[in-house]
């Protein structure tokens, strides 16, 4: 199997085949706590660190795992990883470790991980895999931070609230506030919210993509004008 | 000599979408009358402010989905929405929340499902349960009849509380705002009174409160007009209305002291205008017959369960929404028998 380029690999993460926008994969703690831009920058972080840890592992072993128990091992070590993660999140980011609770452990069922476990670090080399976690996690986590604000905006008026439990007390002003009197529309913060808010992210991604295939067909159709013109003097 | 032919059907057609459209809000006019009476004008400067918003919005989304514009505004069907929407929110609603919740049922609910006939939810409803979720506040300030009103607004009073946003000096919500029935009653009995206390009060009339019975009795009388021009059939009504008597009834013969008179259901809240004008919807319900039927009484049963046990003292809109949900799945397994053949072949 030919081996992808850098370079695609990081637009597949980040765009291409983001795995919120594109795949659909881990949509429970995305719908779940995107409730405002920090708790989804926080979950995203604490993916990413998980995605990129266990592809490199996963990547390393693939030539000594058998096949038939591949899925287990695979499990085995994302669960690690994310124990791990958790211990330290518990350690360093307490406040946002009680905010964010259940979903920390639940990393481990994130599809994305195990998805990418399988469909890409198993099957290449370990620069390739860690990039590939590195893009995906990331593409991800803009997702959870672009989806955490637009709730946070439109459902407490209000964006990077909180900011002080990622980034430490100096952070506290990092909070911007939209109108002295805006009450605050409560469904955006909950459920409902976040899968309105996901479906008018991927309608948007699905636009762009649609605008830029457009301008690249004129493209080729100017570049191909010429050609054509002269086959037909 | 040569007869002229047409293709079947060869009857001439009954109904199309806009004479649906325009009997429906003919039918709703009675009942409108009836609440700017018991509640002054606020409903009727809320339904022309969501009428004008609901087109305009039609308008918007029609162009920018290059359909023709004029066509989809011409059927009446946003119009409908609008009046739906304006008669279940509160008379004195603020105005921007009624663009907004008439821009949410008109674009999300309704235009990006694909328009007309292709949207799963009830728009009008799904919009009432954004705003009530959202803004729980304003959408409860609901006014006491006018008989039990003693601070009726004139109608340059009420566009003022309405646009400005706060109600004419000298006045406060707690002096003009009064609890709908439903969460009347719902309060007294969550304070342990017995319904033979409750109904002491001079709010009450002969089935529901006084006002309130009559606006639903005006609704009953436009949606018999529309069972009687076959604008909508039997089906729905008629099973919504059972099943919420007959889970009242028998909840009222078990406990006659915690659960009101099964009318007092029926004649309170949404349960009339639901069941003739919002259940009906021809494009988010069942469609066969025997589906009708199973998706108004489990309406029916929703409204009385969720009035009785949920959090919320009315019923009608997460009622009609859930069985919108479940309308694809009743319709499935009722397909009727198509003639000729055995049942389960086609």
């Amino acid at each position: 199997m030919a081996q992808p380029g850098f370079g695609e690999i990081i637009r597949d993460g980040l765009w291409n085949n983001n795995q919120a926008l594109v795949a659909l994969l881990g949509l429970c703690p995305l719908l779940a706590v995107t409730n405002t831009a920090i708790n989804g920058l926080g979950l995203g972080l604490a993916t990413t660190a998980v995605l990129v840890l266990s592809n490199g592992t996963v990547s390393l072993i693939r030539n000594l795992v058998r096949q038939e128990v591949r899925l287990p091992v695979f499990v085995l070590i994302i669960a690690s990883f994310v124990t791990a993660i958790e211990l330290s999140m518990q350690a360093w980011f307490y406040d946002l470790y009680k905010i964010l609770g259940i979903f920390i452990p639940l990393i481990v069922t994130n599809c994305t991980i195990i998805g990418r476990a399988e469909a890409f670090a198993s099957r290449n080399r370990l620069l390739p895999s860690l990039l590939d976690g590195l893009a995906m996690g990331i593409g991800s986590t803009l997702v959870l931070l672009v989806l955490g604000g637009m709730r946070e905006i439109v459902g407490q008026g209000t964006l990077f609230s909180q900011a002080h439990l990622m980034f430490g007390e100096g952070a506290r002003d990092f909070v911007l506030t939209f109108g002295k009197d805006y009450k605050g529309m409560l469904v955006a913060i909950l459920p409902p919210g976040a899968f309105l808010g996901l479906g008018l992210l991927i309608a948007l991604k699905n636009i762009i993509d649609k605008r830029v295939n457009q301008a690249r067909a004129v493209r080729a159709d100017r570049a191909a004008m010429p050609e054509t013109e002269a086959q037909a003097g | 000599m040569e007869f002229p032919t047409e293709t079947s059907p060869h009857t001439a057609r009954p109904n199309s979408v806009d004479t649906v459209m325009l009997r429906v809000i003919l039918a709703l006019i009675p009942g409108i009358v009836a609440m700017v009476w018991y509640f002054g004008w606020g409903t009727l400067i809320n339904i022309l402010l969501a009428s004008i918003t609901a087109v305009t919005a039609e308008a918007l989304v029609m162009k920018l989905r290059h359909k023709p514009v004029l066509f989809a505004i011409s059927d009446l069907s946003a119009v409908v929405t609008a009046m739906l929407f304006a008669i279940a929110v509160p008379p004195l609603l603020p105005w921007w929340l009624t663009v907004l919740g008439v821009l949410f049922a008109i674009v999300v609910v309704k235009q990006l499902y694909g328009g007309l006939g292709y949207n799963p939810f009830n728009p009008a409803m799904a919009a009432y349960v954004l705003l009530l979720i959202s803004y729980p506040v304003d959408m409860t300030n609901w006014l006491p009849p006018r008989m039990l009103n003693d601070h009726p607004l004139g109608f340059i009073q009420t566009l003022h509380t309405i646009f400005a946003g706060h109600l004419p000096a000298g006045l406060t919500w707690d002096t003009v705002s009064g609890a709908t029935p439903l969460d009347e009653m719902r309060t007294q009995l969550d304070m342990n009174r017995m319904i033979s206390e409750i109904r002491q009060s001079p709010l009450w009339g002969d089935f529901g409160a006084r006002g309130w019975e009559w606006i639903g009795n005006w609704f009953l009388l436009g949606g018999l007009w529309l069972l009687y021009k076959r604008v909508i059939s039997w089906h729905i009504p008629v099973s919504m209305l059972s099943g919420l008597i007959v889970m009242a009834g028998l909840f009222y013969i078990a406990d006659p002291n915690t659960h009101p008179f099964p009318l007092f259901h029926m004649f309170s809240g949404g349960a009339i205008l639901g069941a003739f004008f919002i259940a009906t919807d021809p494009v988010t319900a069942a469609t066969t017959k025997k589906g009708q039927i199973i998706y108004g009484a489990a309406i029916g049963v929703l409204v009385f369960l969720i009035r009785t046990f949920g959090g919320y003292p009315d019923a009608v809109a997460f009622a009609v929404l859930l069985m919108n949900l479940a309308a694809p799945t009743i319709d499935y397994y009722t397909q009727p028998r198509v003639f000729g053949h055995k049942r389960g072949q086609t």
